[in-house]
C-alpha cells in the first residue's frame, strides 16, 4: 500500500518516518550507526530525518526536495511510504508523491499550529482523490505533551477539513523526535489511549480497483505488428473501471462506433475470458472499427461518457508562468491529447487560506481555480462524481506539465446538439462487410473532405474541378460536389436564389452536405466541395460529421473575411489554379493523397 | 489482482505510454535480472514483439556468460539488439583493470560516456543483423529521445527519488532538484529538442518482486545468479573486476525467493557487491547525475 506523508515545512515528516523505521527495525543493518557516525564526524546533532535524506543536497539544505520512497513492512502488509516535501518551492513533488498514494498522513507542528501548507496540502489531497487521511499533531514534546494544545489543533484543522468536504479524518498526538505514539503508546501522554502511527497504518483500507463499476478503457494504442506473420489488430489500454469480457458489445467515444470483443489477448497463453479494472490489456474485435489513441471505450448499454469541448473544471496550477486566456495549451485526459485554451475563470482560490478571488482573470502558481476550458476538438471523458479516473487531466504548457485537475461538468456548446445527432447516427450505423481500413488499403489513400470556401465566385468551382482532376490523375478516388448539384436535388425543398439558400435554411443545407460527405467518405472517397463563405461554426459541423482530422480547408479570397484557420489560403481563384503544385504539396502533408 | 499483476500492469501501461509518445525510443538491456524482467514486460505489452531497439553498453569487462546469454535471447526472441562501447578508452587502456584509472573514472568512461554517445548517436552503434547472424554498424544514428531503463527505487538512495518519466538535459544530466510533477498516470511526454526522457517502468518493484515475477513467468536468466556448487552466486551483475559473488547456496529461482524472504540478505544492500558504489560516497549520486543508469 502506498501512503504519503505531507505537511508544512519543518513540521517533522521525515523525522516521523525515520523514527518509525528505526523503532520497528526496518532499517538496513548499520544504517542508523552509519548516519550517526557521519553526524558525529561533521559535528552536527543526529536527527532521524537524516535517515531518509539519502541525497547529499538534502542534508546540506535540511529539507526534503523530492518525494522519497521508503519500503516498510508491518505484520499485516508491505508499505511504500512516500515522503513528500513541505517546502512551497517543491509543491510539484508533493503532488507527485500524493497522486500515487491510497492514504495520507499530514504532520502539523503542535507548537506552530496550522500553517499555510497544512491547508494547502489538505486541499490538494482532497482534489487528488485521497479519501483516507490521518493528521499527526507532531512535536508534542515541545508543548509539554499538553492535551489542550492538541485539542486546539484538532479543533482548528477539523473546521478547515469540513469546509473542503474532507470528512472522516483521524488525529494522533505524536513526537517524532522522542518516539511518542509512533511505534508504541507514549508514557508521556497517558491521556492518549487511541492508535499509534503503527497501529493506525494497518487500519487504512486497501483501495479496491473499481471492478463493479461500468466498464471504461481509454485507448492507449492500436497495435498491428506485421512481423513474424502476426495479423492481429489489437486495441490496447489499461482498464480504469469495470470488467471486460470476451463477447462484450462496446461503444467507442467520441465517435459512437460499435464493436464486439473477439479475443482478450494474452502474450504467452490462451485468450482470457475477462480482464478486471487496473489491468493493462488488449483485445481484438469481430468487426474492424476505426479507433485511435485518445478514444474512450465503454460497454454498450452502460452509462455513456460525456463528450464535448467546453468543460468546467477544478484545477491546481504549478507552472512558472500563470495560466492565462488567449494562449494555447495541451490538455491530457485519459489517453486523449488535445489543444485547448482557458475560456474563463469562475473563481481563483489561494489554496493556503481558501480566500477566493472572483475577479482574478488568470491562475497563478500554487493557485487553485474553478474555471472553464475549451478544447480544439470534442473529447470523451467522465465527470469526477461518476468515474474519478477518467475525469482527471493535466495541462501542458510548452514542454512542461503545468497543472492538473478534475472535470466537474460539461458545458453545452453550439455543436452539442449536432454532435449528439452524429453520435446517435453512428450508434445506429449498419456497416457492410468491408471496413474503412480495408478500403484504404485497397485504394491506397485515406478518405478526406476538402472544403473550398471563400466569397461568392464561380471560379472557386473551376479551381475545385482542377483539383479533382489532379488528384484523380494520381489514382485517387476524388469526387467534386458543387453546391449547385445539391441544391437542385437533395435540397429541392429549400428556398434558393442565385445558387444560394435563404439564410434560414443555410444551417440545414450545411448539415445535409455534411451528412452526404460522411457517406461519401465512408465509401473511401476524397470529396471536394465548394461552400461560399464558410464560417468557423459551419466548418465545425463538417468536422463533427466526418471526424475533425479528415477535413481540410482551402480559402480563396481575402483572408481577413474569414474566421476559418484554413490549411491553404490564396486571394484569387486563378492564382489558386496556378499554385496547384503548392496546394497539392500542402494537402499531401495533411493526409490527402497516396 | 495480486501485487505482482498490479506491478506488471503499471509497467506495461508505462511502456505503452512511452511507445505512443516517443518516436525514437530504445530500451537499455544490461542483461541483469531487472532489465530482463523489463524486456519480458515489453514482449507482454506488445504481444511478443519488441517495437524498439534494445541497447546494451558493452564495457568488454562483462562476465562472459552475460554476453553469451544476450546473443542467445537475441536470436531466440528475434530481438532488435544494438550495442555501443567506448572504443577509444578501451584502445588507450584507460580502464581500472588496466590499472590506469580508478573505479569511478572507469565507470564514467566505459559506462556513462559510452552510454551518452551511443544514445545521442555520436559514436557507432552495432545492430544485430538476424539474416547475416552478426552485429553490423547501425545505419540509424538519430538520437534516442526516450530511453527505457529498469532501475528500481529500492536499489539505492538517489533512485528512490526518480520519476516514472524523468527528463535529462542535452548534457545527459539529471536535475534532481527540479523534476516534473506526475499527476496520477499522466507523465511528462513533451520535451525540448536535444533533451531526452528516461522512462522507469520498474520503479515500484523490490528485489523480491523481481525474483517472484521471474519465478511466476518462468523468465530465462543468466546462470551467474545461481550457485553452481561452490556456495557462491552473484546477486547483482556488472563488470567482472568490480562485481563480487555473495555466499549463497541458492541453486534456482525458488531458492532465491526463499532466501530473500528468509531475511538472509534483509540487512545487506543488494549492490553491496558492486565496488564503485562505495567509492561514490555510499551512493551513486555523482555518477547518476552524469547519466549513469
Amino acid at each position: 500500500m502506498n501512503v504519503v506523508i505531507t505537511g508544512h515545512v519543518d513540521h517533522g515528516k521525515s523525522t516521523v518516518i525515520g523514527r518509525l523505521m528505526a523503532d520497528t527495525n526496518s532499517l538496513p543493518e548499520g544504517k542508523l550507526e552509519q548516519v550517526k557516525a557521519s553526524c558525529a564526524r561533521n559535528s552536527k546533532p543526529f536527527e532521524y530525518a537524516f535517515l531518509l535524506d539519502a541525497l547529499k543536497d538534502e542534508q546540506s539544505q535540511g529539507i526534503t526536495i523530492d518525494s522519497a520512497r521508503v519500503f516498510f513492512q508491518t505484520e499485516k502488509r508491505h508499505y511504500i511510504i512516500i515522503d513528500a516535501p513541505g517546502h512551497i518551492e517543491f509543491l510539484k513533488n508533493m503532488v507527485t508523491g500524493a497522486a500515487r498514494a491510497e492514504a495520507a498522513f499530514l504532520c502539523i507542528d503542535a507548537d506552530e499550529g496550522v500553517q499555510e501548507n497544512s491547508r494547502r496540502h489538505g486541499y490538494l489531497l482532497s482534489m487528488l482523490g485521497i479519501k483516507q487521511m490521518c493528521v499527526l499533531v507532531n512535536k508534542m514534546d515541545l508543548v509539554n505533551y499538553d492535551k489542550k494544545v492538541y485539542k486546539s489543533v484538532v479543533r482548528k484543522y477539523s473546521r478547515f477539513l469540513k469546509s473542503i468536504d474532507m470528512n472522516d479524518v483521524r488525529f494522533i498526538p505524536v513526537s517524532g523526535r522522542e518516539g511518542d505514539n509512533i511505534a508504541s503508546l507514549s508514557e508521556n501522554m497517558p491521556w492518549w489511549t487511541g492508535d499509534t502511527v503503527l497501529t493506525l497504518i494497518d487500519k487504512f483500507q486497501k483501495e479496491q480497483a473499481p471492478v463493479d463499476l461500468d466498464f471504461r478503457m481509454p485507448v492507449q494504442d492500436v497495435y498491428k505488428f506485421t512481423d513474424m506473420g502476426d495479423n492481429r489488430r489489437i486495441i490496447a489500454g489499461t482498464i480504469s473501471s469495470g470488467t471486460l469480457r470476451s463477447g462484450d458489445e462496446l461503444v467507442v467515444y467520441p465517435s459512437g462506433k460499435r464493436a464486439t470483443v473477439a479475443d482478450i489477448e494474452n502474450f504467452n497463453g490462451p485468450p482470457l475470458e475477462s480482464a478486471p479494472a487496473g489491468m493493462a490489456t488488449g483485445f481484438t474485435t469481430t468487426e474492424q472499427i476505426y479507433t485511435k489513441r485518445g478514444d474512450l471505450v465503454v460497454r454498450a448499454g452502460e452509462k455513456a461518457p460525456q463528450t464535448g469541448n467546453v468543460l468546467r473544471v477544478n484545477l491546481f496550477w504549478l507552472g512558472r508562468e500563470p495560466f492565462v486566456k488567449d494562449k494555447e495549451y495541451v490538455l491530457k485526459v485519459g489517453s486523449a491529447r488535445v489543444r485547448m485554451k482557458l475560456y474563463d475563470t469562475l473563481k481563483v482560490i489561494d489554496a493556503s487560506n481558501l480566500n477566493t478571488d472572483g475577479m482574478k482573470k488568470m491562475v497563478e502558481r500554487h493557485d487553485v481555480a474553478d474555471c472553464v476550458l475549451s478544447t480544439k476538438r470534442p473529447i470523451a471523458f467522465d465527470l469526477v462524481e461518476d468515474f474519478p479516473d477518467t475525469s482527471r487531466f493535466v495541462i501542458v504548457d510548452g514542454y512542461e506539465i503545468a497543472g492538473g485537475g478534475i472535470i466537474r461538468e460539461v458545458i453545452r456548446d453550439k455543436q452539442a446538439d449536432y454532435r449528439n445527432r452524429v453520435l446517435d447516427r453512428n450508434l445506429r450505423w449498419d456497416t457492410g462487410n468491408i471496413s474503412c481500413e480495408e478500403r484504404t488499403a485497397v485504394y491506397g489513400h485515406k478518405p478526406r473532405l476538402v472544403l473550398v470556401g471563400g466569397p461568392e465566385d464561380p471560379r472557386k468551382a473551376a479551381f475545385a474541378k482542377v483539383l479533382e482532376k489532379t488528384l484523380f490523375s494520381q489514382g485517387i478516388k476524388a469526387y467534386y460536389l458543387g453546391v449547385r448539384n445539391v441544391l437542385a436535388g437533395l435540397d429541392a425543398d429549400m428556398t434558393v436564389r442565385r445558387d444560394e439558400v435563404y439564410p434560414e435554411d443555410r444551417e440545414e443545407m450545411i448539415r445535409r452536405l455534411a451528412e452526404l460527405a460522411h457517406i461519401l467518405l465512408d465509401s473511401g472517397m476524397v470529396l471536394i466541395s465548394t461552400v461560399s463563405y464558410l464560417s468557423f461554426n459551419e466548418r465545425e459541423i463538417f468536422r463533427t460529421s466526418v471526424a475533425p482530422a479528415k477535413v481540410r480547408t482551402i480559402w480563396i479570397g481575402d483572408p481577413s473575411e474569414s474566421d476559418v484557420d484554413a490549411d491553404y489560403t490564396v486571394t484569387d481563384a486563378d492564382e489558386a489554379i496556378s499554385q496547384m503544385e503548392q496546394v497539392m504539396d500542402v494537402l499531401q502533408k495533411k493526409g490527402v493523397g497516396k | 489482482m495480486d501485487q505482482l499483476t498490479q506491478l506488471e500492469s503499471l509497467g506495461i501501461h508505462i511502456l505503452r505510454e512511452a511507445y505512443a509518445n516517443f518516436r525514437n525510443l530504445c530500451m537499455l538491456w544490461s542483461i541483469g535480472k531487472d532489465s530482463t524482467v523489463l524486456l519480458w514486460l515489453a514482449r507482454k505489452a506488445f504481444y511478443g514483439h519488441v517495437p524498439f531497439p534494445l541497447v546494451h553498453i558493452d564495457t568488454h569487462y562483462k562476465i562472459p556468460e552475460m554476453i553469451a546469454y544476450r546473443d542467445r535471447l537475441t536470436r531466440e526472441w528475434n530481438l532488435p539488439m544494438v550495442y555501443g562501447e567506448n572504443a577509444q578508452a578501451l584502445a588507450e587502456k584507460k580502464t581500472y583493470p588496466d590499472g590506469n584509472v580508478d573505479r569511478i573514472t572507469c565507470c564514467r568512461l566505459l559506462k556513462a560516456e559510452a552510454l551518452k554517445n551511443t544514445l545521442n548517436g555520436t559514436w557507432p552503434r552495432y545492430r544485430f543483423n538476424h539474416e547475416a547472424d552478426e552485429y553490423q554498424v547501425d545505419q540509424d544514428t538519430d538520437a534516442y529521445t526516450g530511453v527505457i531503463v529498469g532501475v528500481r527505487s529500492d536499489e539505492e538512495g538517489s533512485r528512490s527519488k526518480e520519476r516514472y518519466f524523468s527528463p535529462r538535459d542535452t548534457e545527459n544530466t539529471w536535475d534532481v532538484g527540479d523534476q516534473p510533477p506526475e499527476f496520477w498516470n499522466q507523465f511528462k511526454t513533451d520535451f525540448a529538442p536535444g533533451t531526452h526522457v528516461r522512462i522507469h517502468p520498474l520503479l515500484d518493484w523490490t528485489e523480491t518482486n523481481i525474483w517472484e515475477y521471474i519465478e511466476r513467468e518462468k523468465i530465462p536468466t543468466v546462470s551467474l545468479y545461481y550457485d553452481q556448487g561452490e556456495g557462491k552466486r552473484y546477486r547483482s551483475l556488472g563488470c567482472e573486476p568490480c562485481t563480487h559473488a555473495v555466499e549463497s547456496t541458492a541453486k534456482n529461482v525458488s531458492d532465491i525467493v526463499a532466501e530473500l524472504k528468509s531475511g538472509k540478505f534483509a540487512n545487506i544492500a543488494e549492490r553491496s557487491g558492486r565496488a564503485q558504489d562505495k567509492e561514490d560516497g555510499g551512493g551513486l549520486e555523482t555518477l547518476r547525475r552524469e547519466g549513469y543508469m
